[in-house]
């Protein structure tokens, strides 16, 4: 189908060279056309370098370039230069603005460019002009299905003379192919082989329009790997990260594969790296990559190597299957990049400077989406771009984002690896917005917690008189006495403590005084918390709740009281001791009875104590 | 408790720290919920094993349609997840998704997802799914303490958390990516269990409602429902024969009963069969008894003659159990009741499947338990569970009655069906802690006593004011101080290497996802065989989208999830005979398979093959099973066709018909030719270590068209049939 309408075209061409009209572009004389078709991969890139002459009598400011309909239908990529000197010391200088003219009158079959000059070319001035197109879909599998066994032949057709609207004094064609494997060619004067390239010309004055076609067929081993659609989002954050997340539609344009596949034969072959298959794709990454996966909808893919150094990160990646002809395939791969080396600022604005086109070797992309994700609060969005791209925005949600963050859509049909060119995007955007996420996580648990402080603090019965509200109430306030008592009892035993530091103070220094005035404060301490107690045991047992309780803790206040006496007592006899000048073995054996009780009742008010706090 | 054993001279010192330190209970109370925290965090980590071994990803074969549902559930909303037809299953026929599932793990999944997403995190799908049985398997230790609370006390709930968080028979069910009804079924049936036990200890109407809804979720999410609603009436029966009614439980189960029956008609899977099926007769059965027992005590308080009430209760009694009995035999008979279903005749009779459906017994999770397999999921508790039951019935109550009930009908049932281990595994674990609990307790408390003897002994006390009891303790056990810490010390051991025991199975055994194989290469190098998703990837990539794949019905849910194709049959085996079908043309001669495939407008076919793998778990190890299956319903099938001597071979001396049959030309297709190990001839199978009987196999109505690269998938295209002309 392809071949013939290509043919079809063909043969429209020349009928509309053959009947053009009136030379609309005859002041120029192209004196010297040298054209190189490179074919080694999917893609043709052609390189022409044009010495342009003025011969007419007016000055010149616009060049025409022209194309086969055919070719330049799949034009991906043109720039068009002009350069200085020759050979080694050949400069070029800026690259001049092309657009696309079809001017009336001019034929259908024709694609026109009109490039700007960068000054008027006066009469007989020559101007060097350098050339570079890229086309895609231009090498025709023939035929069209294979088998597994047998080799991918491609089909390219050209024209062995340069169509163009002007008179051209000189010219030659080469086309490097591949390898010397070489099928076919159309065999005109001048036409020779060496070794994987083919010549022609060189050809002398030839007219307006001339038109010779050509057609090679030879083999070709690369991959025809065509990303159907690509779609790759770039997330900018400015905790330091620019993540970058590509999802490929992945299609071989091959030959298709006809009959079956036998695995056997696939990994029996010596050399993997198939003719009609492809096994890898190879990703150069920016330097610095990390966090890199490789993954489809289904999981994680688990066959990729990496291998990084200061200069790149290289990512070769395999399909879950290989991809034979015709076959496709769907994979997402994603990595993240510092972003201090791709955000810049610039007159109060920030921008970030980062490639368009995807990180593939030898890709074509027939349709690229460029997702470029903005923090959240970015705002006077700009974006510039080395070529033409239809742009529109979109709001994103991602973590915490309220408002959403605003997405740069850039899209472009067509994309060929020469579209590898930096974009920049320009947006003003708050440090104190960074901060706004991690406020919303604080506040956030802050909340929570503060529910649970007052689902624990509040009251939430409905019933504010039934029985069992009303009996836990008084629980509580047990509870609530229950602990003023502890709290005095602690506080007693801390002054029997007291007491007996006082006790042992005395036997260290001999001072009776102080031991006495200690004794005396301790006295009145104690009376002042046994008055305290007093109320809170009778509320105790006023409550019926806590019945079996208060005698516990009346029992427990009654040792107290006796561990005080027994205390005081001991006090007593050993200051009486010191009075009479007894000697310290004779006081020790005065009170060893008493000791022995208070240590007795000491260990049955602790276990009284331990016994209540379990309550 | 430190705290609490200051000596008194110590005490001046400590005076002020000690009056700002936690009081007791406060203590308690913090150490419990840290321990508690930390118990909900390790059975999360615990199960992550398989995302850090492998990745984030669904694992095995029903949790990917349990995906794929929740997939559409999120993207269409219930409602037309509930009135969802799919088309891409069960070719022809179709499948009725709302009206033939359990939803309640869907659901839960996607009211996870709905809330994340509201609290503005947007994570996938997938992730969700993936982590929701470890977040569950995190919930149920939460119930297991409370029911361990509950039956004994507040340090056996704890001990309970510990344990099932890590106990293997749970994690199996529950890792990462085992995104299977199972993973909030366990969680809803302990929950039931424990609101039940609860209603029935207090009585009261909101703890037999909670049972009830809880008692709904079961339902919703697991067929095992059948299991509450039988042992729960069961255990209602002991404790009516062995005289602890009350009227707690009076309304406990008949409130659980009569609105979890109405709640659980909600599922349209489920319907009528709580009043029409014969597995849950019993509940009902049990329900009239309460109430003809109610009635009774009636009567008795009104008639306050004994006489008089034994002839009235005779008359009852009888009269129930007749009319009852000519209720169910009526049902029965005409149909309105159901008999029981072959899997539950399964269970009470483990021989039942294997002589009549073949379909169930071919399952290798409803094969009956191996007894190194209840070492490896239980480890100790295996022998703690004994102990645990003296110590329930030394202190015999409703609830410890309830447990052990529970723990000996499902242990029974763990022994019948392998995967009903997971069932047993909460009961198992809470017997165990209490068996644990109480010894440690009492050992500790031993400890204790004996402490505080010397420390007065020390400070010149006789010990006088001591309990007597405690002294003769002393005195008659010289030992027991030693005894009682080399016990602890061996508890301590035990319960460690139970610590040990449970990571290392969890990381070895059932972290695996099954999709991805990992072997380790001769250089101790992790190989990893993602052939299953090489290969259903291809089918999603490179077929037709309406292309049919027909594949024995275990890749069924796998090809419909990940290849996104239709499928003869899936893992849903509700139509035996359609899967005798594909059993049939499987093993039938190529061109009679080609016609009962056309009959199936089968384009793709996809076995598996582990002959160069050493794959064992394969198609040529489970034909015989589709042989079975098949010629349950086509007769033309026959066993002993494809067998020699009565014993399976695939080399030279295996039989003509299993050497031509469809399977066998699918699986060894040109594999005659290739070499598979050093030293072998061609066509050496290592998954049977045998050379192939037939190494030149031509296909005629069939070709290659994809083989995974390891050949443990492969995929042959179906051919349009030839011009006639």
């Amino acid at each position: 189908m392809k071949k013939t309408s290509s043919v079809v075209d063909l043969l429209l061409l020349l009928l509309a060279i053959n009947v053009l009209a009136t030379p609309a572009f005859s002041d120029l004389v192209l004196s010297k056309v040298e054209r190189r078709i490179d074919v080694t991969s999917q893609i043709a890139r052609v390189t022409k370098t044009l010495k342009v002459v003025n011969s007419g009598s007016e000055s010149v400011s616009e060049f025409t370039l022209t194309f086969p309909k055919f070719l330049g239908n799949n034009l991906a990529y043109l720039t068009v230069s002009h350069s200085e000197g020759k050979g080694k010391a050949k400069r070029f200088l800026a690259n001049l603005s092309v657009k696309e003219a079809h001017a009336k009158g001019t034929p259908d079959s024709i694609s026109f460019y009109s490039v700007s000059l960068p000054k008027p070319l006066s009469k007989g001035d020559t101007l060097t002009l350098e050339v570079v197109a890229a086309f895609t879909n231009v090498l025709q599998p023939f035929p069209e299905k294979i088998t597994q066994r047998d080799i991918h032949l491609v089909m390219l057709q050209e024209s062995a003379q340069y169509l163009s609207p002007y008179v051209v004094e000189s010219q030659s064609l080469s086309i490097k192919l591949p390898n010397a494997r070489i099928e076919s060619y159309t065999k005109l004067e001048n036409s020779k082989v060496q070794g994987s390239e083919i010549k022609y010309g060189p050809y002398k004055n030839l007219a307006q329009y001339s038109y010779a076609p050509i057609v090679v067929h030879f083999e070709s081993k690369a991959a025809f790997a065509v990303a159907e659609k690509l779609v790759r989002e770039i997330e900018v954050s400015h905790w330091g990260n620019v993540q970058v997340t590509e999802h490929y539609n992945l299609v071989h344009r091959g030959a298709q594969l006809k009959g079956e596949f036998s695995r056997l034969e696939y990994q029996d072959r010596p050399n993997p790296q198939g003719v009609s298959a492809f096994r890898h794709l190879l990703a150069r990454l920016p330097p610095r990559a990390h966090s890199i996966y490789y993954r489809d909808d289904i999981g994680n893919i688990s066959t990729s190597q990496m291998q990084s150094d200061s200069k790149k990160t290289e990512l070769l990646i395999e399909p879950r299957f290989p991809l034979f002809g015709g076959w496709k395939t769907f994979f997402t791969i994603g990595y993240g990049l510092p972003l201090s080396d791709f955000l810049f600022a610039s007159e109060g604005k920030r921008f970030l400077d980062i490639s368009f086109g995807s990180p593939m070797i030898d890709l074509v992309t027939e349709k690229l989406i460029v997702q470029v994700v903005l923090p959240e609060g970015s705002k006077d969005i700009s974006v510039t771009t080395p070529f033409d791209v239809k742009q529109s925005h979109e709001i994103k949600y991602s973590h915490l984002d309220i408002a959403g963050r605003p997405v740069v859509v850039l899209e472009k049909n067509n994309v060929v690896p020469d579209h590898n060119q930096n974009i920049q995007v320009y947006y003003k955007f708050s440090n104190i917005n960074l901060l706004s996420e991690p406020l919303m996580l604080i506040t956030g648990f802050f909340v929570l917690f503060i529910t649970c402080i007052i689902y624990t603090r509040a009251d939430f019965s409905i019933s504010k008189s039934s029985a069992a509200y009303l009996a836990k109430l008084q629980w509580d306030e047990v509870l609530a006495t229950l602990q003023e008592v502890q709290n005095i009892i602690q506080k007693c035993l801390a002054a029997h403590d007291k007491l007996e530091a006082s006790l042992r103070d005395l036997s260290r220094t001999g001072d009776i005084q102080t031991c006495k005035a200690a004794r005396k404060s301790t006295d009145s301490f104690l009376k002042d918390l046994s008055k305290e107690l007093r109320p809170l045991l009778a509320s105790l047992q006023s409550f019926p709740s806590a019945s079996q309780i208060s005698p516990k803790v009346e029992e427990l206040v009654a040792k107290e009281k006796e561990l005080q006496e027994k205390l005081m007592a001991k006090h007593t006899t050993v200051v009486e001791g010191y009075e009479k000048k007894s000697s310290g073995r004779d006081i020790e054996n005065r009170i060893a009875s008493q000791q022995q009780k208070i240590v007795a009742l000491r260990q049955e008010v602790d276990d009284l104590v331990e016994f209540i706090d379990e309550i | 408790m430190g705290a609490k054993k200051a000596s008194p001279d110590l005490l001046n010192s400590s005076f002020s720290f000690k009056s700002l330190k936690l009081k007791t209970k406060q203590q308690e109370l913090l150490l419990r919920v840290s321990i508690l925290g930390l118990v909900y965090v390790l059975a999360f980590i615990a199960r992550l094993f398989s995302v850090l071994r492998y990745e984030s990803m669904i694992h095995e074969f029903d949790p990917y349609f349990n995906y794929r549902t929740t997939l559409f559930l999120t993207e269409k909303g219930f409602y037309e997840f509930w009135n969802w037809f799919d088309s891409e299953s069960w070719y022809p026929l179709g499948r009725i998704i709302g009206g033939t599932l359990y939803p309640g793990l869907m659901v839960t999944a996607a009211l996870i997802y709905w809330t994340l997403r509201f609290l503005r995190f947007f994570v996938h799908i997938r992730e969700v799914c993936v982590l929701t049985a470890p977040f569950f398997a995190s919930n149920t230790t939460i119930v297991a303490y409370f029911f361990g609370k509950e039956i004994w006390d507040t340090g056996a709930g704890l001990v309970a958390a510990a344990l099932i968080a890590i106990c293997p028979g749970y994690i199996s069910r529950s890792v990462a990516g085992s995104y299977d009804n199972e993973a909030v079924a366990i969680f809803a049936l302990l929950l039931t269990f424990y609101l039940f036990v609860k209603a029935v200890k207090t009585g009261s109407l909101s703890w037999a409602l909670g049972s009830a809804f809880g008692y709904f979720y079961m339902v919703s999410a697991w067929g095992g429902y059948v299991f509450i609603i039988n042992l729960v009436p069961l255990y209602v029966l002991v404790l009516l024969i062995t005289g602890r009614y009350s009227m707690r439980l009076y309304v406990a189960y008949n409130c659980m009963y009569i609105l979890g029956m109405l709640l659980a008609m909600q599922i349209r899977f489920v319907g009528f069969q709580h009043v029409q099926s014969g597995e849950h007769m019993g509940a009902m059965g049990v329900f009239l008894l309460m109430q003809v027992f109610y009635f009774l005590d009636w009567v008795k308080y009104q008639l306050n003659d004994t006489k008089l009430f034994q002839t009235f209760l005779r008359i009852t009694v009888t009269s129930a159990i007749l009319v009852g009995g000519i209720a169910l035999g009526v049902g029965t008979a005409s149909g309105y009741i159901s008999p029981w279903t072959g899997r539950f005749y399964s269970l009470l009779d483990p021989t039942y499947a294997k002589d009549h459906i073949p379909i169930i017994a071919s399952v290798s999770e409803h094969q009956p338990t191996a007894w190194s397999s209840f070492m490896f999921d239980y480890h100790i508790l295996l022998f703690l569970f004994p102990a645990g039951l003296y110590f329930c019935f030394k202190r015999l109550s409703d609830a410890t009655i309830f447990i052990v009930m529970y723990g000996l009908t499902s242990l029974y049932f763990a022994g019948v069906m392998v995967r009903l281990i997971l069932v047993a595994t909460p009961a198992v674990c809470l017997i165990s802690a209490i068996a644990v609990s109480a010894t440690v307790k009492n050992l500790t408390s031993l400890l204790r006593t004996k402490q505080k003897v010397p420390q007065t002994g020390s400070t010149k006390g006789v010990g006088s004011s001591k309990s007597s009891s405690k002294v003769t303790l002393d005195q008659s056990q010289p030992f027991q101080k030693n005894g009682a810490i080399a016990l602890l010390v061996g508890v301590f051991y035990l319960l460690s290497r139970y610590a040990i025991h449970c990571t290392w199975v969890t990381s070895e055994a059932y972290s695996s996802p099954s999709i991805v194989l990992a072997a380790r290469g001769a250089h101790g190098n992790r190989i990893i065989f993602d052939d299953y998703r090489e290969a259903y990837y291809w089918l999603r990539q490179n077929t037709p989208t309406d292309a049919k794949v027909m594949s024995w019905w275990d890749y069924g849910y796998q090809i419909t999830a990940m290849g996104n194709r239709t499928v003869i049959v899936d893992n849903n085996t509700w139509n035996n005979t359609h899967i005798a079908t594909v059993g049939r043309a499987m093993s039938s001669y190529e061109d009679e398979a080609y016609d009962i495939m056309r009959s199936l407008d089968v384009n793709y076919v996809l076995v598996v093959f582990g002959g160069v793998t050493g794959y064992s778990s394969d198609d040529i190890n489970k034909f015989l099973w589709m042989v079975r299956i098949g010629g349950g319903v086509y007769p033309v099938i026959k066993e002993p066709d494809y067998l020699v001597n009565g014993e399976f071979r695939v080399d030279k001396g295996a039989s003509p018909k299993m050497l031509n049959c469809l399977m066998y030309k699918l699986c060894y297709y040109r594999f005659g030719e290739l070499v598979t190990e050093y030293g072998k001839p061609t066509g050496y199978d290592r998954a049977r270590g045998v050379e192939i009987g037939n190494k030149d196999i031509k296909l005629e109505h069939l070709e290659e068209a994809y083989t995974t690269s390891n050949w443990i998938v492969r995929i042959y295209r179906v051919k349009p049939p030839t011009n006639r002309l």
